[in-house]
């Protein structure tokens, strides 16, 4: 299949929408697929031979910040351009409601077009006052995918209409190998937790609690806590003789992150609630960390009911401390554990989530028309 | 001079808009021909893939007759669609929910294979008719607004008329609150729960 994609945002600058692209375009590339992505980009910038650049995309206040966002009638020429060549089956949007190059695209196109919803935004003013115009594009979209449940509540709230959920894939590949940080585990032994701060909801208070009744037995025992937040706050949970090995990295990059999922013995997600899916079981999934988690739903899911990673009571302090005191003396059933996480995590992994993309594609396809651009300007 | 002048511009520019939004809704209407075209072709292939089941010779005889019979139902069209495109999704739930359905097929030569297509088949219908029911709800709501009708901008298209079938066969497919079928291939824990 042809496959067109649409980048709203700069290439090169990081970001969820630009890595999820990137991966589902490769998997995409791996199923067979001829994939186009368009996206902004700066000069000079080398850039993966799938992409084509749709010039600099310029910073304008938007939403109460300031973002890097393509629009005018120069980016929408090159758009429109990019789809005439591309001669493309199904055109994928997303992030379609953003004033960018997603947008640009709706206006221009007409056929088959798939978009997919990432963020969960409060309704803003900008989107009130450019409804009709947005509308006349929306309209034309023919399957929208969302990647989280309240990506999709957010979509039929403002939006109107319904999506399908697919959640972001894991690039199980890109976790699967990383040296420790330097010193990690430790003899001691090492329990990790990432996420933010001072989000309760993220459960570090649990951990932390727990780690206040083992620690002291435990005279080399450390936590490793990667996230944005305040760590002296945080650290002010624990008593004055532990404090030291509690280790804080505040927030730390993609590459760092699978490192500290490779530098500790147990992995711990002690969250209370709100996740609907479980990316963080994921990604230490992939990593193979042996994992202790919340009895949540979404989390017993993932991990298989129990079988790929241990559970404990939403909340408990003292249940998380008996789970985790059980692994730390048992490097058996870490390393059980360990392998079935790994075994696990595949049905989260890129390709197969590109194959319900592509089950998307197929049913807009279905339908027999090829994307093609608007003839003239009024066509919009 | 110029009230002439601003008439022929009054007069044109409202040209103009109406023909944008006759343009609008002339996509809708062809989106829900698309969206329609999709959802036939995904109940006409579960539809093949519930009779090629019935008659591979991998299910005992009671369920292969009534497979075949519910899916003979869809296709002759003696009842609303509707209605048996239900049946026919509760066939294949009670076919599938019948204790270690998966469990006895397995290792019988091509059976993975024609679940695996029944199990994408139905996700499809799933998938087709959600995208056409939003191509529905979208139309409606444009061809209720006050210029619409008071031009009659719809013609003689008739009023598009949403498709409520029961598919929910796929829905507990995943198991994980996600909209993404089974594609592993691997027997599933609660299949089609």
């Amino acid at each position: 299949m042809r496959i067109g994609i649409v980048c709203p945002y700069t290439w090169n600058v990081p970001g969820g929408v630009q890595s999820h692209i990137r991966d589902l375009a490769e998997a995409l590339i791996d199923l067979r697929h001829q994939v186009s992505v368009i996206s902004p980009a700066d000069d000079d910038v080398p850039l993966p031979d799938y992409v084509v650049p749709a010039g600099r995309a310029v910073p304008v206040p938007y939403n109460g910040s300031v973002a890097r966002l393509s629009f005018g009638f120069r980016p929408a020429s090159r758009v429109r351009r990019w789809i005439r060549d591309g001669d493309f089956d199904v055109l994928h949007v997303h992030e379609p409601a953003t004033a960018s190059l997603s947008l640009l695209a709706c206006w221009v196109a007409t056929g088959p077009i798939v978009a997919t919803v990432h963020t969960a935004n409060p309704r803003s003013r900008l989107m009130h006052a450019a409804e009709p115009m947005l509308q006349s594009a929306l309209e034309k979209i023919s399957a929208r995918i969302a990647v989280s449940e309240a990506a999709r509540t957010t979509l039929v709230e403002h939006l109107g209409g319904d999506a399908v959920l697919i959640p972001n894939g894991v690039a199980v590949r890109k976790y699967a190998k990383a040296d420790p940080l330097p010193g990690w585990p430790g003899p001691g032994g090492a329990i990790g937790f990432l996420g933010r701060l001072d989000e309760s909801r993220k459960g570090l208070s649990v951990l932390l609690r727990a780690f206040e009744s083992i620690g002291p037995s435990r005279p080399g025992l450390r936590l490793l806590i990667a996230g944005p937040g305040d760590a002296a706050e945080a650290l002010g949970q624990v008593s004055a003789a532990l404090r030291d090995r509690v280790v804080f990295l505040g927030m730390v990059s993609e590459e760092d992150k699978v490192r500290v999922l490779h530098s500790v013995d147990v992995f711990c997600a002690p969250n209370t609630g709100g996740e609907s899916f479980g990316i963080v079981l994921a990604e230490a999934m992939a990593a193979g960390a042996p994992i202790i988690a919340s009895d949540l739903e979404a989390f017993r899911r993932v991990l298989r009911g129990g079988q790929a990673g241990e559970l404990f009571a939403v909340g408990d302090a003292a249940d998380l401390a008996r789970a985790a005191e059980r692994l730390l003396d048992d490097p058996q059933r870490r390393a059980s554990l360990s392998a079935a996480a790994c075994e696990a995590v595949r049905d989260y992994d890129w390709p197969v989530v590109a194959r319900a993309v592509v089950q998307v594609y197929e049913t807009v396809v279905a339908g027999g028309s090829r994307v093609r651009v608007v003839a003239a300007a009024l066509g919009r | 001079m110029l009230t002439i002048f601003l008439i022929v511009a009054i007069a044109v520019f409202a040209a103009v808009y109406v023909s944008w939004r006759a343009g609008r809704l002339d996509r809708l209407h062809a989106r829900i021909e698309a969206t329609r075209a999709a959802l036939d072709a995904a109940l006409l292939r579960r539809n093949c893939v519930a009779v090629e089941l019935a008659a591979s010779g991998l299910l005992d005889p009671a369920t292969s007759v009534l497979l075949a019979g519910a899916a003979h139902d869809a296709r002759a069209g003696s009842r609303p669609r509707e209605l048996a495109e239900s049946d026919l999704s509760r066939t294949l739930r009670a076919a599938f929910g019948q204790p270690d359905f998966r469990i006895s097929l397995s290792g019988a030569e091509g059976a993975e294979e024609l679940l695996t297509e029944l199990e994408a088949a139905a996700h499809q219908v799933f998938l087709a008719r959600k995208f056409y029911n939003e191509a529905v709800s979208a139309t409606i709501s444009a061809r209720r607004r006050f210029l619409v009708r008071a031009l009659r901008l719809s013609g003689r298209a008739s009023a598009p008329e949403f498709f409520d079938i029961d598919d929910s066969l796929v829905a507990g497919t995943s198991g994980d609150g996600t909209d993404m079928p089974r594609l592993t291939g691997r027997p599933s824990e609660r299949p089609w729960s």
